[in-house]
């Protein structure tokens, strides 16, 4: 070992000789205290799964005295591999939080005031079923249950379908059902839960609107590999935070015109030729041949066999075949006339769009606030990497035509984005946009590329079509959610209205494959498509932070009608800390912390997987509560027995599952296919991964085992997933899916032009009149970009404001705790460096902030590195005095604001007598990121509060402690 | 007046890489919550709830912007913990003893019974890498987690400070910068690793990697190489893709 040498040019401390020198060291030496080095960390390590965020890292958890001591990372979990976030670390403030409810509530005050008393689990559950009973009896529709940040979406949509009620819905429409649509629909996965960057060998790596969050810790670690090795990384985003700021090249674009500059970069790509045409050949539905008779029902439509199975030409044998057949030759440029009608493939389709000079980056670089030079350097740059720097692997596989391959070729260009392009109006299309430009690159699922994460990749024909035909007493007659492939699936009642209380899957928003969250209580308030009795909502903070128009919404929860009742006559909610909701509601459910309860996380919800394995996992109470409190999903088991609901019941009408990990264990969905899929039993008795009988083991082989189970991809199944017979057979034997399901992904998706078939007057259902003009426009089949500044009036409102949650806080539906709330406890709003001289602001200033829908009056901060026409803020910082068990004068209460109040659901008035939806056309997803806004200084408010400000609501919990010390055993 | 040791046998610290942090914050709660539990007082929140909440950290991150002459500002996350000086002057300030510097490893350390909470050595850190305890009444600052790092009740793997361990990025780094084939001596090396302020003369031990030059990327014309068109048109084009598929 080496040893310390004294560096030369370091002086010696003044005034001291050699020999004092030594004495000082002796004494200093003698006086260095004997500390314990190997402390006892803890008595025990409990393993199970974060919740701290969406991620669903593996913990563990050191207890001591049974108390939790302290929480890290899980070194063998597939998700972070040891690491934890900031959020992680702090679990422990969460399992300790001052704002846990604490036992179930009934309101006695006004409805908002936060008054309530707590009653038993027997008088809460009696009182729920004596609700919820007659309305499943008389009109389950009136039932509307939603469920926000919850992870639990395959368990909560089989309790609603049991029920019979046509609304259930889970928080997707106004996050980022954009990108998770756009994605299956062209390629069937998507980003974040479904796929990832191949973080091992990607060159380049392009991130759109993605500065803090989605992923959490994956993302972080996966920019740790390709700093470590020098790639490169572009970020595009109107704010330099967060991942922005570590990456090589900042493209500080202009809110809403990621679409416009994606397909610049197509064009710049195709008109080079610089495409890759073998991928395109042979993985997509680039050959596939359109009906382009103007005449025809079928005119823009695939053609296919009377199997329903798409041609292409084949240049070979000059006639159209099957696209799967073992020998044939698809052409990219292949015309067929037959009896007069012509068809031509996709591909020139997409060469005659995108080849005008409509996306020459001359024509879109003002509007999008991007040089040209810069975007033919972005472009000359993917070119370089994806071609010049193809690369190998030395893999045999066999592809789904039945050919063998030597190797696995490779384009080291990986990208990803998020709710920053995918919260538009336009952003569906925006969306597609970007995975057309992937596809033409040839890097979906090759090495170096983006890649799926099973039980992704599944095409949208795997997936199910919505349901919504509800009767009394009975359930629904399928899944609430899928996929549209056409007006034959929209959700709607006999008379054309929308079957939905939120209006998913109707004309105003056909392929809303999340569902609408953010309009359900304007909708229920108004009676629009019909009144509703009781609102169920889980985890949804619909009167603070989660709804658009938070100040409207308050009132439409305390409305009541000319007969003195509430307009939305009853609501319960569940929720594990005092949140602004709780107030709103009529009767509180008491949840859990993370560290308490039971929960999956499921291959047949929202999974953890990754590119190279399938993996689920568990949480299990690793403490009790010391509170009268139970999982909600355990709570719903209960009522659930108690409303009679099929699949929660025994013959014998006794309850059917004790609790959620009873039903974890226990519940059968497919024959063979549970929640969870690791150890369950063989015909033999055996324990083994997939199919397999339900084992009383199995969450005790789950804690075993760090609290998750993962099973490796085989190495020639790795790569090409959608495509590749080796995977294909290996899901199948997972349990993914029942039969192989290779696909081509679709460059042109038909059933958007299905929609537009309809709206050009084809087929039985019929758009409204009012919408027909609309969904001719926006339901292109192949990728478009409109501009939505007008229909927000930015010729007024010159500026967009965006929100954001810090890496600290994202997705974290506690993050209101004692040290998190230490790191991010304000949210100024950031102005550029042009905003911020035009308007002659300080430190300390305010400023009032108008958009067409209302002002608001904030502290503002400057910050240079955002793009020249965009303000900012941290999303959810803001807290409503008397929540979360803060002091009323905290300054989350006082500075902290919402942008949500300039937000509101519906666009500004356009003078046609209608109001439109602000949000996406095609899905519904809210455009948050749409708004426009005026900005310019105001005097300091008195009290200098951000304004609105709202009077407070009582605690339910009091508040917390004045000094934490934490610290146990 | 407390005495520094002439040398020290280990130079421990770490190297933490400015180019690749994201500012995430995590390595600031994963400090907390193992320093909390461990090393003396637990590191108490004041007015946890309340207006103004203030609790001890042993590592904080901040946030600057960088204006170049030309070109996008850029954002730069800087963590801060103690640097471990091999002439730190919080140890010579300190007139109890309390703060020490080890012989074995260079880590400066509180001996939390013979601090009377005065604030010299905080005053004297020209980094404000120390902070009082406002509950217990000592001074706070990292360990190096030295309870960590010789801690045979851990596995092997995780004897790292925990930032180290949590860090999701890999952007800190944890090792003997007295032992030039460490991955912190050579990591130093190779991307040119830079002490804070040195002007101060305290000789700290920490290095940062100085983020890799950003937004260079040259605006190109119709002409670049790469992008030269098959085809103004899409006919021209059409003609182009036959002969390409040809050649496939």
């Amino acid at each position: 070992m080496a040893r310390f040498c004294r560096r030369a040019g370091v002086p010696a401390r003044a005034g001291m000789h050699p020999q004092q020198e030594e004495a000082e060291r002796s004494r200093m030496t003698q006086h260095q205290p004997a500390i314990d080095l190997s402390p006892r960390t803890s008595d025990e390590i409990r393993k199970t799964t974060c919740y701290m965020c969406a991620c669903r890292c593996g913990i563990n958890v050191h207890m001591k005295d049974g108390k939790v001591a302290y929480i890290e990372g899980n070194r063998d979990h597939p998700v972070n591999q040891g690491v934890l976030c900031a959020k992680g670390s702090s679990g422990i403030m969460q399992v300790n939080a001052p704002s846990r409810l604490r036992a179930p509530l009934k309101r006695v005050g006004p409805r908002g005031s936060g008054q309530f008393e707590e009653i038993s689990w027997e008088e809460a559950l009696t009182l729920a079923t004596d609700w919820l009973a007659p309305i499943r009896a008389e009109a389950p529709e009136k039932l509307a249950f939603f469920t926000g940040r919850d992870q639990s979406q395959s368990f909560t949509s089989f309790w609603a379908q049991a029920f019979g009620t046509p609304n259930y819905a889970a928080h997707g429409g106004f996050c980022s059902v954009n990108m998770a649509a756009g994605g299956i629909y062209t390629m069937g996965g998507a980003f974040w839960e479904f796929g990832q960057p191949d973080w091992d060998h990607a060159k380049l790596f392009m991130l759109f609107g993605v500065a803090e969050d989605h992923d959490s810790n994956p993302i972080k670690m996966g920019l740790g590999k390709l700093k470590a090795r020098g790639a490169k990384v572009i970020g595009v985003n109107p704010i330099r935070s967060g991942y922005n700021a570590v990456a090589d090249e900042w493209i500080g674009i202009t809110p809403g015109t990621d679409g416009l500059f994606i397909l610049s970069l197509v064009h710049c790509l195709l008109k080079a030729g610089k495409i890759d045409l073998e991928y395109l050949t042979w993985y997509t539905d680039a050959p596939c041949l359109v009906n382009c008779d103007e005449s025809s029902d079928e005119y823009g439509l695939i053609l296919r066999d009377e199997e329903g199975r798409a041609l292409v030409w084949d240049r070979i044998e000059r006639r159209p075949r099957c696209y799967d057949k073992p020998d044939v030759c698809p052409d990219l440029g292949g015309t067929w006339v037959n009896e007069g009608i012509e068809h031509r493939s996709v591909f020139q389709f997409m060469v005659e769009r995108y080849l005008s000079e409509d996306y020459a980056p001359e024509a879109v670089a003002e509007r999008c606030g991007i040089p040209a030079g810069k975007i033919r350097a972005i472009a000359n740059e993917l070119a370089r990497v994806a071609f010049e720097e193809a690369f190998e692997i030395q893999q045999e596989w066999t592809d789904f035509r039945g050919k063998k391959h030597k190797v696995m070729k490779g384009r080291p260009v990986a990208m990803h984005a998020m709710r920053g392009i995918s919260a538009h109006a336009n952003g569906f299309q925006t969306c597609r946009a970007l995975h057309t430009l992937q596809i033409l690159l040839g890097t979906v699922e090759v090495p170096g590329g983006f890649r799926f994460k099973p039980p992704y990749p599944k095409p949208v024909e795997a997936h199910p079509t919505p349901h919504c035909k509800s009767q009394p007493g009975h359930p629904l007659d399928g899944p609430h959610l899928g996929f549209v492939r056409g007006p034959e699936h929209l959700a709607l009642k006999e008379d054309g209205t929308p079957a939905r209380i939120d209006k998913a899957f109707s004309w105003e928003n056909p392929m809303s494959a999340h569902g609408l969250m953010h309009m359900v209580i304007s909708n229920a308030h108004a009676g629009d498509p019909y009144k509703i009795d009781t609102l169920f909502m889980y985890m949804a903070n619909m009167s603070w932070n989660s709804s658009m128009n938070t100040k409207g919404v308050m009132e439409m929860l305390t409305d009541k009608g000319e007969d003195g009742e509430y307009l939305i006559p009853r609501i319960i909610y569940s929720d594990a800390y005092s949140s602004e909701m709780v107030a709103y509601a009529d009767l509180v459910l008491p949840d859990t912390t993370y560290l308490e309860r039971h929960d999956c996380i499921s291959l047949l919800d929202r999974p953890i997987c990754e590119a190279d394995g399938a993996a689920d996992a568990i949480r299990w109470p690793v403490v009790e509560p010391d509170r009268d409190v139970r999982g909600f999903q355990s709570v719903l088991c209960d009522l659930g027995a108690r409303l009679g609901l099929p699949g929660f019941v025994n013959e014998d009408g006794s309850q059917k599952y004790a609790d959620y990990g009873d039903y974890i264990t226990n519940h059968i969905r497919r024959p063979g296919i549970g929640p969870l899929f690791g150890w369950r039993k063989g015909e033999d008795g055996s324990e083994q991964p997939g199919r397999g009988a339900p084992n009383p083991e199995q969450l005790q082989r789950y804690i075993d085992n760090g609290g998750f189970h993962l099973q490796h991809v085989p190495d020639a199944a790795r790569y090409y997933k959608p495509w590749n017979m080796d995977y294909q057979d290996w899901a199948v034997k997972m349990g993914f899916y029942d039969v192989p399901h290779p696909y081509l992904f679709t460059l042109y998706c038909e059933p958007m032009r299905k929609f537009q078939l309809a709206a050009e007057g084809h087929g039985e259902r019929q758009p409204p009149e009012h919408l027909r003009a609309r969904i001719k426009a926006t339901m292109d089949p192949l990728p478009i970009w409109w501009d939505t500044v007008e229909e927000n009036r930015g010729a007024e409102f010159p500026v967009h404001a965006l929100t954001q949650r810090p890496m600290a806080m994202y997705h974290s539906w506690g993050s209101q705790n004692a040290w998190l709330r230490q790191i991010h406890g304000r949210n100024p709003l950031y102005v550029p460096t042009k905003i911020w001289e035009e308007n002659g602001f300080a430190e300390g200033d305010w400023a009032r902030v108008t958009s067409p829908h209302g002002e608001i009056v904030v502290p503002v901060a400057h910050m240079a590195a955002l793009n020249e026409n965009t303000v900012w803020t941290w999303n959810a910082i803001g807290k409503r005095k008397g929540a979360w068990a803060l002091e009323e004068d905290a300054p989350e209460a006082t500075k902290g604001f919402l942008l949500n109040h300039l937000i509101h659901e519906l666009l500004p008035e356009k003078g046609d007598g209608l109001r439109w939806s602000n949000s996406d056309p095609i899905t519904g997803q809210a455009a948050w990121f749409d708004l426009r806004v005026r900005i310019e200084k105001a005097p300091a408010p008195d009290p200098a509060e951000s304004q609105p400000a709202f009077g407070p609501i009582a605690s339910p919990v009091g508040h917390g402690p004045k000094v934490n010390r934490q610290k146990v055993g | 007046m407390t005495a520094l040791p002439d040398s020290t046998d280990k130079k421990l610290g770490l190297v933490i890489d400015l180019d690749t942090c994201v500012g995430c914050h995590a390595c600031v709660t994963a400090c907390k919550g193992w320093n909390t539990q461990n090393y003396g007082a637990p590191l108490a929140d004041m007015d946890a709830y309340g207006a103004e909440p203030v609790g001890s950290f042993l590592n904080r991150v901040h946030a600057f912007e960088v204006q170049p002459e030309a070109g996008a500002a850029q954002t730069i996350h800087f963590p801060k913990s103690c640097l471990h000086c091999d002439d730190a002057p919080c140890v010579t300030v300190c007139p109890t003893g309390a703060s020490y510097k080890r012989v074995e490893d260079g880590i400066v350390l509180v001996n939390e019974d013979a601090c009377m909470g005065c604030g010299l050595c905080a005053w004297a850190c020209p980094y404000g890498a120390r902070e009082l305890d406002q509950d217990a009444g000592v001074m706070k600052k990292c360990t190096l987690c030295v309870d960590r790092i010789y801690n045979e009740t851990l596995p092997e793997e995780d004897r790292v400070p925990a930032c180290v361990r949590t860090c999701p990025a890999g952007a800190r780094h944890f090792g003997d910068f007295a032992d030039p084939e460490s991955n912190v001596s050579k990591l130093t090396a190779e991307r040119g690793g830079m002490a804070l302020m040195p002007e101060q003369g305290t000789q700290p031990v920490n290095r940062y990697l100085p983020p890799r030059p950003k937004d260079t990327m040259e605006e190109v014309d119709v002409l670049a190489p790469l992008l030269k068109p098959v085809a103004e048109e899409p006919k021209g084009f059409l003609g182009w893709l036959d002969k390409a598929l040809e050649k496939l």
